[in-house]
This record gives C-alpha cells, structure tokens and sequence, in this order.
C-alpha cells in the first residue's frame, strides 16, 4: 500500500491557558474523537474536555474486596478443613489472626488490578507503534508545549475544516499525521519459525533448569547436609564399633523410663504363684479391659472368650477361656500367657502396658463369671 | 517581607526560580545523558567493595551454617533480625513521603517522592535479605508462601513471622508498582530526548507508549490517588507488623501494645534520616539545589524532630508503664537495659534518637546543611542501636536467670551488616544514573506559571 491513510491534524500552543481555552473550543464546537496532550496533568483539563469522571475506584474497591473474600475462603479451607493444625491452643478459625494476611492481600490484589486494568484496558498499552509516536508533535508535547489531536475518525472531520478550525482556536504548527505503512501493512509474526524457535530453547531452557535444580543441585553439597548428617541410622553397619553395629545393647540393668521390669519370661508357673492383679474390680476397670479385649483378643478368642475365632480357620482356633483349667489359673498364670504368649499365640507385651493387661484380666474373670454364676451371684 | 511572621495564605513556591520546562528535561536527564565522572565510579568501587565483602560473609555461612554468627542461645535473634528491622524502617520513608504527604497535598514531597520511593525500594530489597538468610537454608524459603507442596501441608497464619511475609512482600510490589507507575510519563519524556537507539529502544518499551494525553492523565491521576490510599494503610501496616514479631512475643521487654505506633515513628525517623543523607549528596552533586530546596530539607528536619520526639516519647512510656504494670520482671528488664550490660547499646540509642534531633528546634541548624547531615547520621545510628537494644537485651535475660548470656557479634556479623550497606548503596549509585532521580513530571507540574491561572473560573 503506497497511499498514506490520515490519522489526523495536531495542533500545539505555548501556554496552559491557552490549551484550556483551545480544549474548551473543541470540546464546544462537537468533536468527539479528539485529545489533549500535555507534559503534565494541567487542572482544569478535565472539565475543559467534559470528561466523565474515572471508573478505575470501582474497578479498585471490586479487585480488593474479592481477593479479600477469595482468601478468607482459600485460609478457611486450608486451616479448618484441609489441614487442621492446633496452634498455640488456638480455635482452627482463628479470625483476629488472619487479619493481617487478608488486609495485605486486599492491598496488594487491588493495587495490581487497578494498575493493570488501567494500564491494560483503559489506555490499551503497551502500544509503541501509535501514528503520533516519532512526531515532532509527541516530541514537543511530552517536553514543553502543549497539544491538541483531531482524529479523522471523528465524524465531524473534514480536512479543509480541521485545518482552518485548528488555526482560528490559535495553534501553532499545524500538522497532519498519517499512519506508517509499517504500522498498516503489520502482518502477525507470532508463527515465524525464529519465533517458534526461540520459544522451544526458552521452554527447554526453563523445564533443564528446573529439572537440574530439583533433581540434582539439591542433592549436592551443601545443600544435601540436612538430609545427609554425619549420624548414624537404625540397622547401619558401624565403622567404628569392633562388632560392626551402630545399635547399641544397652548397659546391664538398664531399666526404660516408664516400664517395669518382667521377671518371669519364660516361667509362667513362677509367676503364676508370685504375682497379683493390682487392680480393684471397679467398673472403670472393666470398661477399660472390654476396650482392650474387644480390640486385642477378640478376633481370635471371640467377644466372649469361647474360643470362636473370626479369622475362619486362617488361625488356628484358640480353646475357650472358660475352661476348668483356665477358671483355676491365678490372675498371675494369665499375665504369663500375655507376656510371653504360649505356643501359637503370640506375646502381647508390646501392645498392652501394664494397667492395661491387668484389666484385660479383670475381664476375662468377669466373662469366665457370666458363664458358670455361683449360686451367690443371682442374689 | 521583613516581618518574622511569613504569610500563610499565599502559596510559596516549591521550586526555586522559574526555570523553564525544557531545562527541567535537561538538568533532570543529564546524568543519564552523560558520562559518569571519576568520583562516580570511586563511589561505587568502595559499595560494591563493601557489597562483596557482605557476600563472602553471606557465602560461607550458607555453607558451613549459621555456626559463623553471633546467634546463640538464649539470643537466637542477632544481627539478622536486628538488620532486617532496621532495614525495613528505612524503607518507610519513601512510600510516607509519595503517598501520606500526596494525599495531605503537601507540594515540596513532588522533588524528592522518586528518590525516596528509589530508595524504600532498595532498603525493603536489603531487609528481605535478612529474614531469609536467618533460617539458614535460604533455599527453603519457599516453604512460607501457601502452595499445595508435597507435605500438603499449609503455613501458619498466626504466625506474626508470617504476617511479615506477606506484608513485607506486599510493600515491597505496591511500592515497586507506584514507583514504576511514577515512571511511566518521565520514561517517555526521555524516549522523546534521546539520540540512541538503544536507550530509544528501552524507553519505547519502559514507557509503554505514553503519549502524555489527558484521557490517559486523567485516570492516570485517579489510579495515583488511589495507589497513594492503598500506599498509606499499607505502610502503616507493614512496620506494624513488623513490630508484631516482638509484641505477639511474651518475652518481657517486648510484649507491650505500645509497639506498633512506637515501630511506625521509629521506621518514618530514620527513613527520614536516610534520606535526607542521600538528598544533601544528590542535589549538590547534581546542581539540583533550586528542586529539592532548603525549604524541603528544613520541612524534613521538622518530620524529624517530631518522630524523633515522638520515639523519646515511648522510650519514656516503656519505663512508665514497666514500673506501673508492677510487673516484677518487667521492671527488670528496663532498668537492666538502662544500666545492665547493654546500657552503653541504650544511652547510644537515647542521646542519638532523643537528645541530638532536639537541636532542630533551632531554625539555623535546621537549615545548615553539615549540621543537619551529621545529626541525620546519628539518628540512622541510634535508631540501629534501637533495634540491637530491643532485640538482645530482651533475649539475653529473660525469665530464666539461668540461661542468662551475653551476645557478641562474630566478624562474619559485622561484614554482612556491612555488605547490607553496599547493596543498598550500590543500588542507590546505579538508580542515579539510569534513571531520572526527580520526577520530571511532578517538578514540571509546580513550577510556578505551569498551571493554568484560572482567569474564568
Ligand atoms: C492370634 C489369635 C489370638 C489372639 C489375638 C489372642 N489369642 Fe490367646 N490364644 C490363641 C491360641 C491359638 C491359643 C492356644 C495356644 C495353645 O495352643 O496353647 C491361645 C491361648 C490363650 C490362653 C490360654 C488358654 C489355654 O487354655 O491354654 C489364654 C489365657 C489366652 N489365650 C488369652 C488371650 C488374651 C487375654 C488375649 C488378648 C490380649 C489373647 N489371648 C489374644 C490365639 C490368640
């Protein structure tokens, strides 16, 4: 395309009275598509133009209040539903607390809004490529001259008009600005190969990056030291003990903090004679030793004790606990069985403390009882 | 006029003279238009030396630990914390100067807003430094933004170490926002000036296409406006915060309701400081003495002297309210940090922040300029000192008298603290010569006669 389309005529005058006045005419004689440019906001201008006020507070106060009520969902979600974590004793929906956080989001998302809406969608920039850009008109207007621009999209606009208009308000070098034909004939080079190109390297440049970063760097020194302490961990082979274990056996009567020692192992008639259930039949202790009971050996004793196994013979069933010999062993001969376990039945010792296994007693005594009542026990 | 009383109504003009909006351009572009001289580049030797001397120090505690720092028990908050709060508080004074006093429509900020708001940019970029150094693997940082990391674990917002994150990363966006937005028309200023093509080609770009119309002024004014009311909570905010980290604390000493007003005074004092340091190089190395006047560096010692009498306000208060709380402990802690082993930390932090900025009442040292630099340097002292007093003393003697110690600073400290200084000021030295230093807009728009005389209205 050789012939040069017409952006429009521009026009500049000397003082800021003088563009006020200028702005007044043009804004009185009907123009529409016309614009002031000046090196600074001149007051007045705006009400020269009969320019609407901004809208961008609105656009402020709309970006502000929902960040601030996407975070308090995001927040409430995070602390209450999908990770509750107790802090400090405070409630999960500690509201007082989160203030800072949501008034800080309400800042900083309102303010990008603002910025970006306006930058974006009310002046329609990044645009470098505007017919007035490269002007001796912009190059006085941003300095120190202040200038009119009609565009000849303006209905009203007629070129003899314009011209003779521009100078009866009193502007200087009166000028017409026609469009590039660069910036005309733009084709969209968006789908160049250079363009694709350039845009794979960067893709790969980004994801290699990453990919070293995660994957690699972090597990050099020194970023490796916190996980890789000199220290030794569970079944590792000892450099320097002589026999080859990093695990220690403890010193000789070295007795757990909490735990007390069990002399019996391997002598359940020992203990059978010597020891003696602590526990008083309360009901808090059968409550406790049900609980246990329930959970420990019902699966293979059954809820009863009468040996009637849940684990359809994947076990072998263990015989009823209310059977002669059992009813005559002493508190002491059962503690054995828990401890040590017997033949097929594995040892308990590690999933019972000791209270614990005492009232597991207890109420097995009290199952052994319900079925073989004395006569007393109906009174 | 030779009577004492000046005349309140009419308006005094900002800018010296009346220059002409041409030579506004030129003055405030020749340092990007020029080479710079020798001095410059002694400047900025010694900063980056200093920047590179913090580095080495910061390199090898990354690598062998935080072990090379002073921090110990009982005192695990030292140097860094100490920095970080002293560094955010310089950054106050920017966005105080661009927005609060926008707002209060005080015309004298308009010389020295982009300057101030430069340097809130780099000394919130310093502090950020230093909490993230703290935790010792800095390249774990990460973890205090909530992200659905592979823990699906979320962070604490109870924290008030938290509130930092977000408030201090809050600040640092909006004011790198209002300052970029303050930049745009000066960006096209210079596009329309220069004779490179390169620097042509980057202020295309950087000014977006800025064609100084008032449809685009107009909102433009607006989003200015309403930046500055965002700008002004914020700032408040973010030294509140600050002073959170100590006050939501029960450590005695630090748990105390007059901290944030007490932080907020303290941060705007030595900002103001800072920047009045930097403004009496500037303007004398720049020829700038008829944009920032002595008028403007006089309205400044007068925000000095008040912060300042207000910090000397709350140091008395704390000891008021110590010894009528009758808290035993309480009482302790102040009068130990009076005449215990820091006192020489606190009579520092007391004459400089309190007795020394008291002399502003006199009109002539307001307005001599080695006099008011040498006492803006002692304020920048003592309100370091301030944040070393409140930070160690209180952790050095807490409840415990058993776990009582005594913090000393290690070498590895004291050259971060300095590689602090560098890169703030090595920032400073490129910001002078990359970019305008004044608001050439907002100088143009008060120099007398640029506004319309509103004859009609
Ligand atoms: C894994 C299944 C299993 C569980 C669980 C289990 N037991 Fe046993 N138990 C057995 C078997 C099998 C025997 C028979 C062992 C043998 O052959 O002597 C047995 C034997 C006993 C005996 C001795 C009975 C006798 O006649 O010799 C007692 C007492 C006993 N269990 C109590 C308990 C108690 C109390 C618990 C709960 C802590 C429990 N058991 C949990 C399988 C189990």
């Amino acid at each position: 395309m050789d012939e040069k389309i017409l952006y429009g005529y521009t026009g500049l005058f000397d003082t800021p009275d003088e563009i006020i006045e200028a702005a007044e005419k043009t804004a009185a004689e009907g123009f529409q598509k016309y614009d002031v440019h000046t090196p600074y906001p001149v007051h007045g201008m705006d009400a020269a133009m009969k320019l609407k006020p901004s809208k961008l507070p609105y656009i402020a106060l709309a970006v502000g209040l929902s960040a601030l009520f996407v975070m308090f969902i995001f927040m409430y979600w995070m602390t209450t539903i999908d990770y509750p974590v107790i802090v400090g004793g405070k409630p999960f929906f500690s509201f007082p607390a989160w203030v800072p956080v949501l008034f800080e989001i309400t800042v900083l998302s309102a303010s990008i809004g603002t910025v970006v809406t306006m930058i974006a969608i009310f002046f329609k920039f990044p645009n470098i490529s505007h017919p007035l850009h490269d002007t001796d008109f912009i190059r006085s207007v941003t300095s120190d001259k202040y200038g009119i621009s009609i565009e000849a999209e303006d209905p009203k606009f007629d070129e003899e008009y314009v011209r003779s208009f521009l100078a009866s308000i009193g502007a200087k070098s009166i000028t017409a600005i026609y469009w590039d034909n660069d910036e005309v004939n733009f084709k969209n080079t968006v789908l160049q190969p250079k363009f694709i190109t350039f845009l794979i390297v960067v893709a790969l440049a980004v994801s290699g990056t990453t990919y070293f970063t995660l994957n690699k760097l972090m597990f050099m020194v020194p970023f490796n030291w916190m996980r890789e302490q000199s220290k030794y961990i569970p079944q590792e082979v000892s450099t320097f003990f002589s026999d080859g274990f990093s695990m220690r056996v403890p010193v000789k009567g070295t007795v757990a903090r909490g735990n007390m020692p069990y002399r019996y192992a391997g002598d359940p008639d020992a203990a059978g004679k010597e020891l003696i259930n602590p526990l008083a039949i309360t009901e808090k202790n059968l409550e406790l030793g049900k609980k246990k009971f329930d959970i420990y050996c019902s699966p293979c004793h059954g809820y009863f004790g009468k040996g009637d196994s849940r684990l359809r013979g994947q076990f072998p069933n263990p015989p009823s606990l209310h059977s002669e010999k059992v009813r005559n062993w002493s508190d002491g001969r059962i503690y054995a069985v828990l401890m040590d376990g017997q033949n097929v039945m594995p040892s308990y010792a590690s999933q019972l403390n000791r209270n614990e296994r005492w009232a597991v007693i207890l109420y097995v005594r009290a199952l052994q009882r319900s079925l073989n009542a004395k006569e007393s026990d109906l009174k | 006029m030779s009577s004492s009383v000046p005349d309140y109504s009419k308006n005094v003009s900002v800018i010296e003279g009346k220059p002409s909006l041409r030579s506004i351009d030129d003055l405030i572009s020749k340092p990007l238009d020029t080479k710079p001289d020798k001095k410059y580049y002694i400047a900025l030797a010694v900063t980056t030396t200093m920047l590179m001397i913090g580095a080495i120090a910061l390199l090898a505690s990354f690598y062998y630990g935080t072990g090379l720092w002073g921090n110990n028990n009982p005192v695990g908050w030292g140097f860094p914390i100490v920095n970080f709060v002293f560094w955010v508080g310089i950054g106050h004074a920017g966005t105080l100067i661009s927005a609060i006093l926008f707002l209060l429509r005080q015309k004298w900020r308009n010389g020295i807003a982009r300057f101030a708001e430069g340097m809130t940019i780099f000394a919130v970029m310093t502090a950020g430094i230093f909490p993230a150094i703290h935790v010792g693997r800095p390249w774990l940082d990460g973890y205090l933004f909530p992200y659905p990391n592979q823990h699906s674990l979320w962070v604490n917002f109870n924290s008030p170490l938290l509130w930092d994150v977000f408030a201090v990363s809050t600040y640092f966006t909006v004011s790198f926002i209002f300052w970029y937005v303050g930049l745009i028309p000066d960006f096209a200023i210079l596009r329309d000036r220069t004779k490179s093509k390169i620097k042509k080609t980057i202020y295309s770009i950087t000014s977006l296409g800025w064609r100084g119309s008032n449809r685009h002024w107009q909102h433009y004014e607006m989003v200015y406006l309403v930046l500055a009311g965002f700008a002004t909570p914020l700032v408040l905010s973010v030294h509140t915060i600050v002073s959170f980290d100590f006050a939501v604390a029960i450590l005695p000493g630090w748990h105390s309701t007059i901290f944030p007003p007490y932080f907020v005074a303290g941060a705007v004092f030595s900002g103001f400081a800072m920047v009045q340091n930097v403004l009496i190089f500037i303007r004398k190395i720049f020829n700038y003495e008829h944009i920032i006047t002595i008028d403007t560096l006089e309205k400044m010692n007068k925000v000095i002297l008040l912060t300042g009498s207000l910090v000397g306000y709350a140091y008395a208060m704390e000891f008021f309210i110590a010894w009528y709380s009758g808290v035993q402990i309480e009482q302790f802690t102040f009068v130990n940090r009076a005449f215990g082993p820091y006192a020489w930390a606190y009579w520092i932090m007391v004459s400089c922040n309190v007795l020394f900025p008291q002399l502003f009442w006199i009109k002539k040292i307001r307005r001599t300029i080695p006099l008011m630099f040498i006492i803006a340097v002692l304020v920048n002292v003592g309100m370091w000192f301030e944040r070393y007093v409140i930070t160690v003393s209180s952790l050095a003697r807490d409840y415990l008298p058993s776990s009582w110690a005594y913090f000393t600073p290690t070498l590895t400290d004291l050259s971060i603290l300095l590689g602090s200084f560098g890169f703030f000021f090595t920032f400073l030295l490129l910001f002078t010569k990359t970019l305008p230093v004044v608001s050439i807009v907002e100088v143009k728009a008060v120099v007398e006669g640029s506004q319309p005389s509103h004859k009609d209205h």
